[in-house]
């Protein structure tokens, strides 16, 4: 009998903590303000502006330490314990010491549903961490995703965050460097996530070509997510450690059936931990370099057999300040060369044709690196350098059938519209259509230089005989012929489409005279609402 | 100061610091040190000369003006002696300096020296087509080669050496010990035959007793030559001898003899008219050799006395006119702890090492070699050769790894130390040469001089300090540390030298605690030097950049495995580094884009160089103290297992392929030979394992880290 008394007591106890709990529940069902303010505080009728027993001032400060914490010490360890730095460590590695201003340390997701409200699942500052700072010096903006918290993922809150920061960014024209480690976007909240992305997808369109902007990926990033770093000017991977795809190796395997790890799906595909050199680099420095020197080296850099590769960096290494160049895209489509460095302290880009990867050959992935790069040098006023060794378009239907021409045309284009200062030094090869596309003279070239190497012309000597004497005996001589009228700087020396011919070993000295004289050069395009490039 | 840690244009340079001091020795160069002999411009010799070689020695014997800074020694022979010179070259040296220099040049066929500079038609014809009058055969390629001598010979040209006789008797090395024999010059104990077969070779080694040395019969410098210990290497030896023989002098016979342990190698220079008259110039001793090459030389040497000398002097001249010699030439020889010499061989040209004779004898021998070749009488008398002062050379070139193997590239910076008194440089190359792979690897030959070895010796080291070499591997950190290591500077070496001393290889020079504090001190004042110019910008930053003028850093440095935790304070352009302990004050003015950087540590100079070069140099890694403690947290990468993967070490050709997939192969078994740069390297395997795939086959060019073999 007592034990029934009991059972019902206890099943009692049951009903009532069940109500208790559907109370709870309530205000979230009809979506009524949850849970910010509870009612102790208001009983005591203290005029502190503030609840509980503490100041506005302790709140603040404990705030403040709960943000600097982000998710807590135990998920600090296990992200240490995968090799990868907390938000908050990155940004004061990458940032000058105390530099960093930051800006939104109050802000809270607004999701109540799932339970999110609950206060141990807010954190002061929600899952990013955003402000400006200096790079030597420099003044920049940066947002740093915190996997602490809710594994980096973007919230409307996170998203508000780092829009507002753009937003400054593009007032003031300071570059906004985003440092992503991010699950992706907060299921929870779901629409209000997405909208949050495309808020920063706007602003990143927006600011492209107004100020720099650059990515570096630091863990994972996957879905919608990837679309930002894509915007971007830059985007850097750190080795090992970072992934960027749109769908993950599961969704892969449910929709195609194909087997596919993290690392192959989107591995690091670009390897740089160098955006302190990229800040060096784009801000001219005064530099105590040798503006007159002579590079002697150049002289017998480039072969006498046309058939021999050598290496382009040797050529650009060799001319530049301090042998500092910054290559981008080391990795990929390698036949052609793109990247920073400075002459006579002053930044420039650099563009070269490989002869060492493919002949130097422009095809669709080369012509589209090139394109792109040469857009956010002349975006940025930043005078482009070009070293011309190009044998021409690669032929073949897997070329053709890519879209060589579209893409090809990329390239084109953007030497085409640039207005920057263009300097251009054919070392060898200029042939066919790809002469044209190369900051040629015909696409307002301010001085390009041909080396005692070069040979302008449609095609190489055995091609071009083939065609003329076709059917004729005597193909050698003939081909002697055009090597003598053709395979040489004079043709396009004598129309004015070369400058000049160059010994290679002043090179250095005249590219540094004509950037000082081309630094105020003036050239507008035709006003329009925005060209019409070949995508 | 900016914590973010480190600028990779920094991050990534290595630091070659070489304690060498910089205050320049201006002594006077020794009044005596000057060539002896003033040319005599009414004695004609020739008009035109064709120089049928290439490098540093076609540029010798012709003229370079830039190369030489011996203020009264030139050593562009010809072009003193008012003779126009014809170089001669292949495809691929078309753009070489030996080329360029000359009056007249013929290139003589493509890349692989059998077919230009061993192509003796080629060079006839080049010879009719120039009209030149004699030949200087440099060293290597024809200079040894009979055949040549007599072609040269029918057609009336002089060839600047000694007549085909000699060179026959001289050039097979069995004959040749059997006529030092006749004409009473000590010989090694040994068998004087041509050997046959493997078991043959066995048979006599074992008669003669080990240790016995194998070599190529038609051989010199080194290759085609192994010592052997037991009856195992001496059959593998026997194989590769002959192989190497075959290869390089198209002549596969071999001979055995005993191998003397520790010895010296002294050889002395001889110069013979064709009258009968000859001389002997002294000693240089040669015994720095690194698998018989050698790497430094000296003259005179500082083991023999004054009677010793005499005497391998005599015998030496005795040889030369027991086959008639003419021309400069060289005895070998061998001498043990007792000073006993033997016989090894007799080189009947312009010895590379020729160079430090000139400094201490004032002679020219390259103009002495064209008036013999002439027929003039020799002015000199035997007691009119001096030996003055002290020279050392020191053979830069290109190695590979360690002790190892030969690497190529192209020369992206090149400076030679010509700035300093009592320097010579003979090379071949400049800035933007390429050191191919078809020929010998050697950059230069750099020689100092001095009126005691104490000076040569630290002018040495100066100089070796203020060479700058980049895109290439050098072995300058090797030089420098065998210039200064006690037993060299007390002058106990022998030929086994450098494997006693670096039984594993030269790694690298050792820092001692001090020094690596110095070092790691520059490392921070370069690096902070770098920070603090990249904040500066031209025109000025539009917000108002650097927070406060800081002055006081706190850094983490890394040395190999070590950590150093270090701070630094600057004042003025004094930098004060508290590193390990001890304070280190560093100052300098630096300009950041010359690959010089003088600086003054703790009041003495030191020369540093920052490099992008991995080799023996010291890789430093500068981080701020965040970056630091930071790093900590990222994974260490955990290099490729390369126990079971063998990849090829140098470009080159696959030989030999000892090895089929299915194979067990024991730790340390061939299974397969690479030749490079002439010679062959057997790779072995460092495990016991089964060969899971062979990827290369004979005759196969293969590049530097191609996969050759994989084992399981």
């Amino acid at each position: 009998m007592a034990a029934a008394f009991s059972v019902a007591r206890s099943s009692c106890g049951l009903i009532n903590g069940l109500r208790t709990s559907l109370r709870g529940l309530a205000p979230l069902k009809h979506g009524a303000v949850a849970a910010s303010v509870p009612g102790t505080g208001l009983h005591r009728g203290c005029r502190r502006y503030s609840v509980g027993h503490l100041s506005v001032k302790e709140r603040v400060d404990e705030k403040r330490r709960a943000a600097l914490v982000g998710g807590g010490q135990s998920r600090i360890d296990a992200q240490h314990k995968r090799g990868k730095l907390t938000a908050r460590e990155r940004v004061q590695l990458l940032l000058d010491p105390e530099s960093f201003v930051e800006t939104d340390m109050f802000v809270e997701h607004r999701c109540s549903d799932f339970a999110m409200e609950q206060d141990r699942n807010k954190f002061p500052g929600d899952s990013v961490v955003t402000g400006r700072g200096r790079i030597n010096g420099r003044l920049v903006y940066v947002f740093s995703q915190d996997f602490t918290v809710f594994g980096g993922s973007l919230s409307g809150a996170h998203a508000q965050k780092i829009c507002k920061i753009m937003d400054q960014a593009m007032t003031v024209g300071a570059p906004v460097i985003g440092l992503n480690d991010s699950g992706g976007a907060r299921i929870q909240e779901g629409v209000e996530s997405l909208a949050g992305y495309a808020d920063i997808f706007l602003r990143n369109v927006l600011a492209s070509g107004v100020v720099p902007q650059i990515s570096l990926i630091m863990g994972p990033c996957a879905g919608g997510a990837v679309y930002s770093p894509a915007l971007t000017d830059f985007t850097f991977m750190v080795k090992d450690t970072s992934y960027l795809f749109i769908t993950g190796p599961d969704v892969v395997k449910s929709v195609t059936n194909e087997d596919v790890t993290q690392e192959e799906l989107g591995g690091f595909c670009l390897l740089c931990n160098s955006i302190f050199f990229y800040f060096q680099l784009v801000a001219d420095l005064s530099l105590s370099s040798f503006s007159d020197r002579l590079v002697p080296s150049l002289d017998t850099i480039v072969p006498f057999e046309s058939t021999k590769a050598y290496d382009m960096l040797d050529i650009i290494q060799s001319i530049v300040d301090e042998r500092d160049f910054f290559e981008i895209m080391p990795n990929y489509a390698k036949n052609i060369v793109v990247g920073f460095a400075r002459m006579n302290g002053r930044t420039v880009g650099i563009v070269g044709n490989q002869p060492k990867v493919a002949s130097g050959c422009l095809d669709i992935n080369s012509s589209v690196k090139g394109a792109r790069f040469v857009r956010f040098c002349d975006a940025f006023n930043i005078p482009i350098i070009t070293f011309v060794d190009v044998p021409g378009f690669l032929p073949g239907t897997a070329q053709e059938y890519g879209g060589i021409i579209r893409h090809g045309a990329k390239l084109l284009f953007a030497f085409a519209e640039a207005t920057v200062p263009k300097i251009t030094i054919i070392t060898r090869k200029a042939y066919g259509g790809a002469y044209d596309v190369m900051s040629s003279k015909h696409l307002r070239g301010d001085v390009n230089y041909a080396w005692p190497s070069a040979e302008v012309a449609v095609m190489g000597a055995k091609g071009a005989v083939q065609i003329i004497f076709r059917g004729k005996e005597n193909q050698a001589e003939a081909e002697a012929e055009y090597v003598e009228k053709f395979a040489n700087p004079f043709p396009a020396a004598v129309r004015g489409f070369v400058d000049d011919i160059i010994e290679p070993s002043t090179t250095r000295k005249k590219i540094c005279r004509d950037l000082e004289v081309l630094a105020s050069k003036k050239q507008v395009n035709p006003w329009k609402k925005h060209a019409n490039i070949p995508l | 100061m900016a914590a973010h840690g480190l600028p990779p244009s920094l991050s990534r340079l290595l630091f070659a610091v070489k304690y060498g001091s910089l205050q320049s020795r201006c002594c006077a160069l020794h009044s005596k040190a000057q060539y002896s002999t003033v040319h005599n411009p009414g004695e004609k010799t020739f008009d035109k000369i064709l120089i049928a070689n290439r490098g540093e020695i076609a540029c010798r014997v012709r003229l370079l003006d830039t190369l030489i800074n011996f203020e009264h020694m030139n050593s562009h022979t010809c072009k003193k002696m008012g003779i126009q010179t014809v170089a001669v070259h292949s495809d691929v040296d078309s753009s070489a300096v030996h080329a360029k220099m000359a009056d007249e040049a013929v290139c003589v066929g493509p890349a692989p020296t059998s077919k230009s500079y061993l192509n003796m038609d080629a060079i006839m014809d080049a010879i009719r087509a120039t009209g030149a009058q004699a030949v200087h055969p440099g060293y290597g390629f024809l200079s040894e080669n009979k055949e040549f001598a007599k072609r040269l010979a029918a057609e009336g040209v002089a060839f600047i050496g000694p007549d085909t006789h000699a060179i026959q008797a001289m050039g097979d090395k069995i004959e040749s010990k059997l006529i030092a024999k006749a004409a009473k010059v000590n010989t090694i104990p040994g068998f004087d035959g041509v050997v046959e077969t493997v078991e043959e070779a066995v048979k006599i080694a074992q008669e003669i007793g080990y240790p016995v040395m194998i070599k190529a019969s038609a051989g010199g410098g080194g290759k085609g030559m192994r010592i052997s210990w037991n009856d195992e290497e001496t059959r593998e030896g026997f194989r590769f001898s002959s192989q190497e023989a075959a290869s390089s002098f198209g002549d596969d016979r071999l001979l055995i003899e005993k191998y003397i342990d520790n010895p010296r190698h002294i050889e002395i220079q001889v110069l013979a008219d064709k009258h009968g008259n000859a001389l002997w110039l002294n000693e240089r001793e040669c015994s720095i050799q690194r698998r018989n090459q050698k790497v430094v030389e000296e003259a005179p040497s500082t083991f023999l006395d004054p009677e010793t000398r005499r005497l391998m002097g005599e015998q030496a001249v005795q040889l030369a006119k027991a086959v008639q010699y003419s021309s400069a030439g060289t005895v070998e020889f061998l001498v043990d702890s007792k000073k006993n010499f033997y016989f090894l061989e007799m080189n009947t040209r312009l010895q590379v090492e020729h160079p430090i004779t000139e400094c201490i004898t004032g002679l020219d021998l390259v103009e002495q070699m064209i008036r013999v070749a002439k027929g003039y009488q020799l002015h000199h008398k035997q007691e009119d050769i001096p030996i003055n002062g002290w020279a050392i050379e020191s053979r830069v070139y290109d190695p590979y790894k360690s002790f190892g193997l030969p690497s190529i590239g192209r020369l992206s910076q090149y400076q030679e130390p010509l700035n300093l008194s009592n320097v010579r440089v003979d090379s071949g190359i400049q800035e933007g040469s390429d050191i191919s792979i078809y020929y010998d690897p050697m950059i230069s030959k750099l020689v100092t001089y001095g009126a005691t070895r104490a000076e040569a010796l630290a002018k040495m080291e100066d100089a070796l300090d203020n060479y700058v070499i980049r895109g290439v591997t050098h072995n300058i950190p090797l030089l420098r540390e065998i210039i200064t290591h006690p037993r060299f500077i007390s002058g106990d070496i022998s030929t086994n030298f450098l494997p006693e001393v670096y039984p594993d290889g030269f790694k690298g020079h050792q820092l001692e605690a001090d020094k690596r504090r110095e070092l790691l001190a520059s490392a921070a004042a370069l690096y902070i030097t770098a920070q603090l110019r990249s904040q500066k910008v031209l025109g000025g930053l539009r917000v108002s950049s650097a927070p406060v003028e800081c002055n006081h850093w706190e850094l983490c440095v890394e040395l190999g495995d070590g950590r150093h935790a270090m701070e630094v304070t600057k004042s003025g352009d004094v930098f004060t580094v508290e590193v390990d302990g001890g304070t280190v004050e560093v100052s300098g003015q630096w300009n950041l884009a010359s690959p010089l950087l003088p600086l003054t540590i703790n009041g003495s100079h030191r020369m540093l160089q920052v490099t992008t070069h991995t080799h023996t140099h010291f890789q430093l890694r500068v981080l701020s103290k965040l970056a630091a403690e930071l790093n900590s947290y990222m994974p260490e990468k955990v290099p490729e297992d390369t126990s079971s993967i063998l990849r090829s070490p140098m470009p080159g050709t696959i030989v030999a392929v000892s090895v089929k997939p299915g194979d067990t192969v024991a730790a340390g078994q061939e299974i397969c030979v690479i030749e490079a740069m002439k010679m062959q390297n057997s790779l072995t395997a460092v495990k016991q394992a089964k060969v899971k795939s062979v990827h290369c086959k004979p005759g196969e060019t293969v590049g530097e880290g191609d996969l050759l073999v994989e084992l399981e």
